[in-house]
């Protein structure tokens, strides 16, 4: 059964978080994820829902040879002086 | 100020050199004189000391900011962190010098004061500044009518030639159609989506002046479906030495019509007995030979649109890939729904079945253009064959026995 948006959201974002420092995963890697878990579940709010996840900043995209959707953390790279 | 014995040697050859424009910019800018500092102790090292990528970027958006940091910060700290900005450039790179003093005004407020005019994908690119400036430049970007670009594993800003804002030979409008799929892509643009990068370019003819055909996943390149106009006074004009080949721009001072144009044609379709060049058409393969030597006697012909090609990309370890005939033709018109239909199909299809890093062009070989053309729901035509089919194997499938029984005819008529 498809997921009402604000459940979408909150299934993604567990998603993510359960991911985080494991697997670095991708924007179809979600829908793809959903999709078998809610087949029915509409492509474009799961597109949306990662939206939200982004502009709310509760999720942010990373770039580590390709794009990917993370928690925000604080990047490693950048060194305290 | 760094001692810099190696780069100032490269200020010794005859052309314009960029750290004659670093050492000037880093009188004012601290960020550009560590630059230079840590481009110099790399050149020493022979190892490179940046670090690129990360988590930075403005919220909203996945595009557009590339992080980048030293491992050195504490010998470098103007360049701790010098992250690039990509502004989307406006279609065909035409500005007013107003909207130039503005983007660099910003740039001068809010980074290093170096930028690049412009990047491979088209984009305005903004070299180095620090995560606590990007959404203020952000916003004064916005506030101007700007946006970021594309980057990352995102529908890239497309790019176009500057198409029939200045040339004749442009065979459809490359300027509108680059403004139309950047709005129509915003969502793709902006919030990377994809397997990995995805490109597009339009070329208004098959000179191909912004090198689609091996720079772009999708490259879309004008071509004409009719015949070659000719205006044969302005042959002879030609042969005569009246005329100049390529309107002067070649150290001959006279075309010989047969050795310099119908004897280079790719396919032979050409011929030229001194009064009268004669093309056979159907054979031309469009490769803009003829027509670029003698702009006044040959002109594409009326019915024009673009072909659209897919795949090229440069892998390091299988070399670099042009892109392939997918459709040979179709017309261009605002709003270019076509276009758009063929370049969110085939996305979807490429997300559905690619890899992570895989370019769709790999993914197109991987699988076989038989499954991408069933994947799209596109019908595969003749020009898509590269070469013969030399295995004498053919797996059939079911559905090609349904066909059969259905009564298929292979030659459509």
């Amino acid at each position: 059964m498809a997921l009402s948006k604000a459940d979408l959201v909150e299934y993604i974002f567990d998603m993510v978080a359960k991911a985080q420092g494991k697997k670095n995963i991708k924007a179809m890697d979600v829908q793809k994820a959903v999709l078998k878990e809610h087949p029915d579940q509409d492509k474009n709010m799961i597109k949306f829902g990662i939206k939200e996840l982004i502009d709310t900043g509760r999720c942010v995209y990373t770039y580590f040879g390709g794009s990917y959707i993370e928690i925000p953390h604080e990047e490693g790279a950048a060194k305290k002086v | 100020m760094h001692k810099t014995p190696l780069l100032d040697q490269l200020e010794s050859g005859p052309w314009p050199s960029f750290i004659t424009d670093l050492k000037r910019v880093a009188g004012r800018k601290k960020s550009a004189a560590d630059l230079l500092g840590v481009l110099e102790r790399s050149y020493k090292d022979k190892i490179t000391h940046w670090k690129h990528g990360g988590i930075v970027g403005v919220l909203g958006y996945g595009s557009g900011i590339i992080g980048r940091y030293i491992d050195i910060p504490e010998e470098f700290p103007g360049v701790e962190h010098f992250h690039t900005v990509r502004v989307n450039q406006p279609s065909g790179w035409f500005y007013t010098t107003k909207a130039l003093r503005e983007l660099c005004e910003i740039w001068d407020e809010h980074g290093s004061s170096l930028l690049n005019m412009h990047g491979s994908t088209g984009d305005i690119i903004f070299l180095g500044t620090t995560t606590p400036e990007l959404e203020p430049c952000f916003a004064k970007l916005t506030a101007k009518g700007w946006d970021l670009g594309g980057s990352g594993s995102a529908f890239r800003s497309p790019s176009c030639c500057v198409g029939q804002a200045r040339c004749e030979w442009a065979c459809f409008d490359t300027m509108e159609a680059c403004y139309e799929l950047t709005q129509h892509m915003q969502f793709e643009l902006h919030r990377p989506s994809y397997p990995y990068k995805y490109k597009l370019k339009l070329s208004g003819c098959p000179n191909d002046c912004v090198a689609a055909v091996a720079r772009a996943d999708c490259s879309v390149i004008g071509v004409w479906k009719d015949d070659i106009r000719i205006d044969q006074a302005a042959v002879k004009a030609y042969a005569g030495g009246e005329l100049k080949p390529r309107g002067g721009a070649t150290v001959y001072p006279k075309l010989d019509v047969k050795a310099d144009v119908t004897d280079l044609c790719p396919t032979y379709c050409m011929s030229y007995d001194g009064k009268t060049l004669k093309i056979d058409n159907k054979n031309c393969n469009h490769c803009m030979h003829c027509i670029s030597l003698m702009p006044q006697a040959l002109r594409p012909g009326t019915e024009t649109g673009a072909a659209f090609l897919l795949g090229s990309h440069a892998p390091i370890l299988e070399g670099a890939q042009m892109s392939w005939v997918i459709v040979p033709f179709m017309p261009m018109e605002a709003p270019f729904d076509e276009l758009k239909e063929i370049i969110v199909n085939i996305a979807e299809w490429w997300s559905e079945h690619g890899k992570n890093r895989e370019r769709v062009g790999e993914l197109m070989l991987r699988l076989g253009m038989r499954a991408f053309f069933q994947g799209v729901g596109l019908e595969p035509p003749a020009q898509t064959v590269r070469t013969p089919r030399a295995n004498p194997f053919f797996f059939w499938h079911q559905e090609d026995f349904d066909a059969e029984a259905a009564g298929r005819k292979y030659i459509k008529l």
